[in-house]
């Protein structure tokens, strides 16, 4: 066991931070500066970071491990880049399992209205509401298609009509989520090698669980440091606020469970490749549980210690807030999470939902 | 980055697990009863004479000199087993390694690791809990000795020891945090008077007070130069705030596993709110396991005790409280079911009401939260004194 990150990795997550610190928004009103915007997507395509996932030999084997895909994430999160990365891996995952060939052009994944699964046609429709994820940029989403013959899915393909106004009316302004047209027509994904199974599909969860852990730690991270920053600063009683116990047991609390959600989204992303599928999504759960809970305690807090101008759209507290709401969403919140665990301890009271009171999804969406 | 085994790591975690099989002395939870205690000192004997403790600490004090993030696969296996975590002395030995010289390591370390000698921790006092550095115990020179008086509190195991780590105050003209040394005190001597305390789960074993009333040590016996005590103490104590030297982590986990167990076998008595409870519970723990991993990792490059050690603090102290909370939801107060299958220990109150209730001294022993707070906002993220 040695669970430092390697030499590699530290360049990759160096190399990461300078491109987020460099293109990524710092104001709230440079989210509205498509150049930069245009500077950080084309920064992010050239280092190749949305194709760790896509096949590398003809085995399949991809080319980087769940931690690579998480270093990346969480450096994301922590700089709030707008630019597409967490659906375009999941998008690349699904294909290199089924053994298609990687994407020509910018492409995500379809998922049911909540975010909590990834959409599957009944009888050829897409379920209601069917959104494409983290769509800038993509023009085709994926979703699944069941194969009853061959006891299994496949992928099929939609059109993502990327209109103009959508983006600032979704929850997180740093990733558009995309209504899919509800008449749109599934296409037939070409060339795919193998039906995806359950288990197949189970590892594809753990990996988009986990890619949604690290942001949301690099989300936390970049919320405690803008508000460490802010109480340094701001006086009141003539002397920073920092300085007021009130305050910092606040920061404090914010940065310990940062810390413990590291240590919990480190490890989902190690198992993604390590551990086998059930175990792999029960570590991503369990860590998705942890840090969904801490991120929207901290990005509270960070809105409380700003104050009053915590509470304007000027400021950048609240976009850290909903960038950590759409990750908490994706593929299931605290209660779904902490419902998966409890199932693999083998004490889920069999509701599907052990928790009682499941934050829902939805009402932090829409 | 690997969470794994390494085949050497392997071999080892097989040879504890096998050693465990026949060697696991079935004790009830450390926080519950007075019998764990009891059979503490033969458990940590039992462990230390088959290999399996001080894993990481120096061979010439009876350590095995392997890397740090052994102790964590000995955590996981005692968990696993349902054994009694690993004693948890270690910030003493980090405390007489850093600070003491080569002959009080020599004599004192081996005896500690391998258990034959018992040692408690003379620092708190009635009057200086928090504020350690206001400590009153004298510690006056008599010839090549130094003659001891003063009132400790929350001294663990002072009711077993043969030593304790003294911190006294040995040049009163000096500004407090200078005044200060440390010692290591027979226990076994006139002068010295042990009162058991009754924490709150009825529990009399862990905790005493110690009165020292003309008590003698050796000149010869100061831990460190004169003056240096302060110095040692913040070493002990941040050694002291850490899951991975203290073990903990095994403790947690076994409770989480009984209490699983006890919900899988009476599917019917449990309602959401408790499995809940129990959710958070298993959630915690996990996330601690993680932590301490990533923790002895980072030690790979060499023993370091920084400010971190506060957060490690208030995760441990979070995780124990979530344990705490999970045992009261699962046990009830009325007819809960008993982890230890035997004595309850701690007067009336059963055993998960125990556990339930010796977890809200861990957000004070070892530093309050609220200074492990301070810490952390003022020494991590930098914000200016109050």
């Amino acid at each position: 066991m040695d669970v430092r990150l390697s030499p590699e990795q530290r360049a990759l997550r160096d190399s990461a931070a300078q491109v987020v610190e460099r293109w990524g928004p710092h104001a709230v009103g440079q989210l509205d500066d498509t150049e930069r915007r245009a500077k950080l997507d084309a920064a992010v395509a050239a280092a190749g970071w949305r194709e760790l996932r896509a096949a590398a030999d003809e085995d399949g084997t991809p080319w980087a491990s769940g931690v690579e895909v998480g270093i990346v994430a969480e450096e994301l999160g922590r700089g709030l880049a707008d630019v597409a990365f967490l659906g375009p891996t999941l998008a690349a995952e699904l294909r290199r399992l089924a053994g298609a060939p990687p994407a020509p052009a910018p492409e995500t994944v379809a998922l049911v209205s909540d975010l909590s699964a990834l959409a599957a046609t009944v009888d050829g429709a897409l379920p209601p509401r069917t959104v494409a994820l983290d769509a800038q940029g993509s023009s085709t989403a994926l979703v699944l298609v069941p194969v009853p013959a061959a006891g299994g899915l496949s992928i099929g393909q939609v059109a993502v009509d990327r209109g103009p106004a959508l983006a600032p009316a979704r929850v997180d302004l740093t990733r558009p989520v995309v209504d899919v047209d509800a008449a749109v027509t599934v296409e037939a994904l070409p060339h795919q090698d193998r039906v995806l199974t359950g288990t197949v599909l189970t590892r594809w969860t753990a990996l988009g669980l986990a890619a949604a852990c690290a942001d949301l730690v690099g989300t936390m991270r970049g919320a405690v440091q803008l508000t460490s920053d802010y109480a340094r600063e701001r006086r009141q009683y003539g002397r920073p606020i920092g300085s007021f116990q009130a305050v910092q047991h606040l920061l404090a609390d914010a940065h310990v469970s940062t810390e413990g959600s590291r240590s919990a989204a480190l490890h989902a992303a190690w198992a993604v490749d390590a551990l086998e599928p059930t175990d792999a999504v029960a570590a991503a759960a369990l860590a998705k549980a942890y840090c969904a809970r801490a991120a929207r305690a901290v990005c509270e807090t960070a809105i409380q210690v700003h104050g009053g101008i915590g509470n304007t759209w000027e400021c950048l507290a609240h976009v850290h807030l909903r960038r950590a709401l759409l990750s908490t969403a994706v593929l299931g919140g605290v209660g779904p999470s902490l419902a998966r665990v409890l199932d693999h301890h083998g004490i889920s009271d069999g509701t599907g939902d052990g928790t009682g009171d499941a934050p829902g999804g939805e009402r932090g969406l829409r | 980055m690997d969470f794994g085994d390494s085949p050497e790591e392997a071999a080892f975690r097989l040879g504890l697990r096998d050693w465990l099989r026949d060697n696991n002395p079935r004790l009830p939870a450390s926080s519950t009863s007075d019998e764990y205690w009891a059979g503490h000192a033969a458990w940590h004997q039992a462990l230390y004479d088959a290999g399996f403790f001080g894993l990481s600490w120096p061979t010439a004090i009876g350590g095995h000199g392997r890397p740090s993030v052994y102790e964590a696969i000995v955590d996981d296996e005692l968990a696993a087993a349902g054994a009694p975590p690993r004693p948890h002395l270690g910030y003493l030995v980090q405390g007489i390694l850093e600070h003491g010289s080569d002959d009080l390591q020599r004599r004192f370390l081996p005896g500690i690791v391998n258990g034959r000698d018992r040692w408690c921790q003379g620092f708190s006092e009635p009057d200086a809990g928090s504020d350690l550095a206001s400590l009153r115990t004298r510690a006056e020179p008599d010839g090549d000795e130094y003659v001891i008086t003063g009132h400790k509190i929350w001294t663990s195991n002072s009711d077993v020891a043969d030593w304790c780590l003294l911190l006294a105050r040995t040049h009163p003209d000096l500004p407090r945090h200078e005044g200060l040394s440390a010692f290591a005190v027979s226990m076994h001597q006139p002068g010295i008077e042990q009162r058991p305390i009754r924490m709150i789960n009825g529990i009399t074993s862990e905790f005493g007070e110690v009165l020292f009333d003309g008590a003698r040590v050796p000149a010869t016996n100061m831990i460190g130069r004169p003056g240096e005590g302060w110095k040692l103490a913040m070493t002990v104590v941040s050694h002291e705030r850490e899951p991975g030297e203290l073990g903990y982590v095994a403790r947690y986990r076994k409770l989480v596993h009984e209490l699983t167990a006890a919900v899988r076998q009476q599917p019917d008595h449990y309602g959401p709110e408790q499995r809940r409870e129990l959710g958070w519970a298993i959630v915690e723990a996990e996330m601690l396991r993680l932590h301490v991993c990533r923790r002895l990792s980072d030690r790979l490059d060499g023993i370091t005790h920084g400010p971190e050690g506060s957060i490690d603090k208030l995760l441990m102290t979070a995780v124990e409280q979530a344990v705490g909370h999970a045992a009261l939801a699962v046990g009830g107060v009325a007819h809960g079911a008993d982890p230890g299958g035997g004595d309850l220990g701690g007067g009336d109150d059963h055993a998960w009401l125990a556990v339930y209730l010796y977890s809200r001294a861990q957000s004070v022993m070892g530093g309050t939260s609220q200074i492990q707070r301070n810490l952390v906002a003022t020494r991590i993220l930098g914000m200016p004194a109050s």
